[in-house]
Formats: structure tokens, C-alpha cells, sequence
């Protein structure tokens, strides 16, 4: 199995790709995790994952700007429904829109826009820094096994206000429920980062490794 | 639940070295921050920091071998400082495996380099960090001065004006280091860090002076701080990240303690 994480010039991939590849490992998955900026490496791989950090319209444009890299995603996510996981910003990109300094269209595989958060309580700072727990709103494979004690480390001041209820998987408590964690189909996303979030982020990308949706 | 306080063990790096000695027990290479990094892993905290004090620019790029041997090993979210002056420097280090930068001498020098390392990277990864000192006289109202070249050299520039003009320009967090207690162990600057920390819409850290358990207590419950930065007190195995946290979650804040 090859899981392609892909490379558009946004932030630390490093860490991606060790906790992939430390994930495999421990659990005798056999995966080679492949950190690629080539989209057909991105058409052929068995498990895609979308990282991506600082603002929606610049991932946007980043990923616009590696060469059939956006086609290369529809084909292996839409036609062949492999399994996609974004993380973060690449999450985000899954929404209609991003509303984040201005107007962006989105890959549009969850509908919903990206929005600033407007916690109830004023003496919440944004963005929200730091480790907290989900509350799960339906179960997923991808939680599976998962403690619902443990936390999840988020860095973000926006996120995607999902239309569809039934795409949100989880909800984060902050000043009211954001939302945490989205799927529909094969595709699904996390507003957190499953590779800073230890033993959640682990054991989450390892059901991701073996998820069969 | 809610979001938890960070409690975040800051070590200095001199040369690819970890500086002022170390105590931990039972370290391979006691001198080797990927080591004392992995300790405070294995312990639970909840971000790390470096601090890159290498004076020589021959030297300059020991730090990032650190920051990519230690993402290698550890899944913890890394923040590293100290002469970031470029966007080429932030680059390099988030493509080491950081996972935010903190900008010190050159936000005061050039203002706009914060702005333009926030457009590029995020306010989310861009931490500014203040070292400032109470200049205020005893009955006057509370003033405080940022210093520079480690606490020696004044500005003129006022903490709490510069804090929110740094949040303007795309600061994404806060760094607060108070000079006149940083090494004293007698606690943090309270009135500076409440002063700041109710001021700005960005998340603030507590730094300098931290001696006891009490003292990152008081970090977040007096001073509103979200989270609190020490060094010397994990570093020479006073206490442990582990026993910080349950302190601190034993008076009342609220912690992670997976």
C-alpha cells in the first residue's frame, strides 16, 4: 500500500510523514508513505492524505499551482473513491468555500463555508491554541477504539460550518460546538492535527491506514 | 470539555548543544536537546520549545539538524526561536519539523517582518516574544519597557503598546518574558502578563521567574495567561512535567492529562 501525502509548499510535513510512518510501523501495517509534489504519483496512490497549514486562499492557490495536481485529486478521491484524509487547512479545502480574508472556492466534498469562529464566551482567544477533547456526533471508523476522553491538539481560527449535518463526525467545545472532524463517503477531515495529537493522532491514523469505506 | 492550559518546557540550545547542565537521570546524552526533548514527551508536555542562543553565525544551522532529529522522535507540537530575522529562516525551520516560529529582536526592528512572515506562514504559526522589564517606579501605575540584547539594552517602547500592535500585525500568539524575574524563581510578572493577556485577542504564554508549581498556577488563574513556558525547573528535575500538570490541575485548572 502507498499512501501519498502531498507536498504544495505548506508548512511541516516532516511531522506528517514520521507519524504516518511510525503509525504503520507499530502496527505492522505495511505502507510506504510517499511525501510527493507529483500529482501522478498522487492518481496511483492507495491512500491520499491532504496536510496544510496558514491561510485557506494561499493553499488554495499552492495547490492550483502544482500541475494537475487538483485533477490528479478528483480522479483518485471521486472516480476511484480512495481514501482521502485532510488535515487542517487541507481539511477545510474539502468545503464549498473559504471565507478566510476573502472568498475561495473549495474542492466541495463537504458542503459548507469556512468561517471565523465567534466563540460565545468573549475571554476565548483566537485562534484556539492548544489540546482539547471531541464530542462525537455519530460513530466512524475512523474512531474507532478511541477513547472519547482524549485530546485532540488544534491550531485554527476558522472552521467549516457544515451544512449537512450527517457530515460532521465531531464537534470541538470552544465558546460553543465547532466543528472537528468531517466525512462523507471515503473523504474525511480533521480541523485538528492527528500528527501533534499523540495517542488520539496515532491511533486515528492508524484506523485511517486500514479504513475501508 | 473546554480547551486545556499548555504547560511548555523551554530549553536552551547553544550550538546544537543543550546549555546550563542538565540533571535528568538515566540520558544516553544528557547534552542532546533530541534527548531531553523525548523526556518531556514521554512526560506530557504539551508543546516544546527551543531557544536557539548559538552566537556564532558558522553555527547558525546546528538548529535545524535539532529540530528535524526531534520531529523525527517526537509527535508534540515544537515552537522555535531565536535569531529568526528572515522568511528563508522560517522556511527552513518548519521544514525541519517546526511547528511555529517565535520572532524576538527583529519584531522590534522591523515590525513589518512580522506582518510579512504572518501573510506567508499564518498568524497561527508566528509567535512574537517580548522581553520587557517593570520601569514603572514603586506608587506610579504599572509601566513596562521591552528590552533587547538579553534584557541589557532599553527601547524606549512600551510592553503593552507594542503587544497590540504586534496582534494587528498578524501575531498569533504571545510570548511574555519578564526580564527583571526571568532566573529568579520568585513567579512570573502577573500585573504585566493580566495587563497583556486581557488587552489582546490572541492567546498569551507566561514566561520568566517560574521557582514552583505555584507559580504556573498563578500564570493562568491571576495572570490569564493559556499557557505557561518554564525552563530551569524541568530542566534540573525540581519537577517533572507530569507533576506540574496535576498540580495544576489540582487546583482547579483545567489540564490534559491523557
Amino acid at each position: 500500500m502507498r499512501v501519498a501525502i502531498i507536498d504544495y509548499g505548506s508548512g511541516n510535513l516532516r511531522s506528517a510523514t514520521k507519524a504516518f510512518e511510525r503509525a504503520a510501523r507499530e502496527a505492522g501495517i505495511a505502507a510506504e508513505i510517499d511525501l510527493t509534489d507529483k500529482a501522478e504519483r498522487v492518481a496511483t496512490a492507495d491512500r491520499i492524505v491532504l496536510p496544510g497549514v496558514g491561510a485557506y486562499a494561499d493553499c488554495r492557490r499552492g495547490l492550483d499551482a502544482v500541475p494537475g495536481m487538483v485533477e490528479a485529486l478528483r480522479d483518485v478521491v471521486e472516480a476511484k473513491a480512495r481514501p482521502f484524509l485532510g488535515v487542517c487547512v487541507g481539511m477545510q479545502l474539502m468545503s464549498s468555500r473559504g471565507l478566510e480574508k476573502t472568498t475561495t472556492e473549495g474542492l466541495c466534498w463537504i458542503k459548507g463555508d469556512v468561517v471565523l469562529m465567534t466563540p460565545a464566551d468573549q475571554g476565548l482567544k483566537i485562534p484556539q491554541i492548544g489540546w482539547n477533547t471531541l464530542d462525537r456526533r455519530r460513530a466512524h471508523a475512523l474512531f474507532d477504539g478511541i477513547p472519547e476522553t482524549l485530546h485532540a491538539y488544534f491550531v485554527h481560527s476558522y472552521h467549516l460550518a457544515a451544512e449537512n449535518p450527517d457530515d460532521v463526525v465531531a464537534t470541538v467545545d470552544y465558546g460553543g460546538p465547532m466543528t472537528a472532524f468531517v466525512a462523507n463517503g471515503n473523504k474525511a477531515g480533521a480541523q485538528f492535527h492527528p500528527e501533534k495529537s499523540q495517542t488520539l493522532g496515532l491511533a486515528l491514523i492508524t484506523n485511517f491506514l486500514r479504513w475501508k469505506p | 470539555m473546554t480547551l486545556k492550559a499548555r504547560v511548555i518546557p523551554c530549553l536552551d540550545v547553544k550550538d546544537g548543544r543543550v546549555v546550563k547542565g542538565v540533571s535528568f537521570l538515566n540520558l544516553v546524552d544528557a547534552g542532546d536537546p533530541v534527548e531531553s526533548a523525548k523526556v518531556y514527551d514521554a512526560a506530557g508536555a504539551d508543546e516544546l520549545c527551543f531557544l536557539d542562543i548559538t552566537a556564532s553565525a558558522d553555527n547558525r544551522d546546528t538548529i535545524f539538524d535539532v529540530v528535524a532529529r526531534t520531529a523525527d522522535h517526537c509527535f508534540m507540537p515544537l515552537t522555535v526561536g531565536g535569531g529568526v530575522r528572515t522568511v528563508a529562516d522560517i522556511r527552513k525551520l518548519l521544514l525541519a519539523g517546526a511547528d511555529k516560529v517565535s520572532i524576538n529582536s527583529a519584531a522590534v526592528s522591523n515590525p513589518d517582518f512580522v506582518a510579512e512572515a504572518a501573510d506567508k506562514f499564518g498568524n497561527q504559526c508566528i509567535v512574537v516574544s517580548i522581553d520587557s522589564k517593570k520601569v514603572s517606579a514603586e506608587g506610579e501605575e504599572d509601566r513596562w519597557e521591552i528590552f533587547t540584547h538579553g534584557g541589557r539594552k532599553p527601547t524606549g517602547i512600551d510592553a503593552v503598546a507594542f503587544a497590540e500592535r504586534m496582534v494587528e500585525r498578524g501575531a498569533g500568539e504571545l510570548l511574555l518574558t519578564s526580564m527583571d524575574r526571568d532566573g529568579q524563581k520568585g513567579g512570573y510578572d502577573i500585573a504585566l502578563t493580566r495587563t497583556i493577556a486581557d488587552r489582546v485577542s490572541v492567546p498569551v504564554i507566561a514566561s520568566g521567574g517560574v521557582g514552583t508549581l505555584d507559580h504556573l498556577v498563578e500564570g493562568v488563574r491571576d495572570g490569564h495567561a493559556t499557557a505557561v513556558l518554564a525552563a530551569s525547573i524541568f530542566h534540573f528535575g525540581t519537577y517533572t512535567v507530569g507533576e506540574a500538570k496535576r498540580y495544576m490541575a489540582e487546583h482547579g485548572i483545567a489540564m490534559r492529562l491523557d
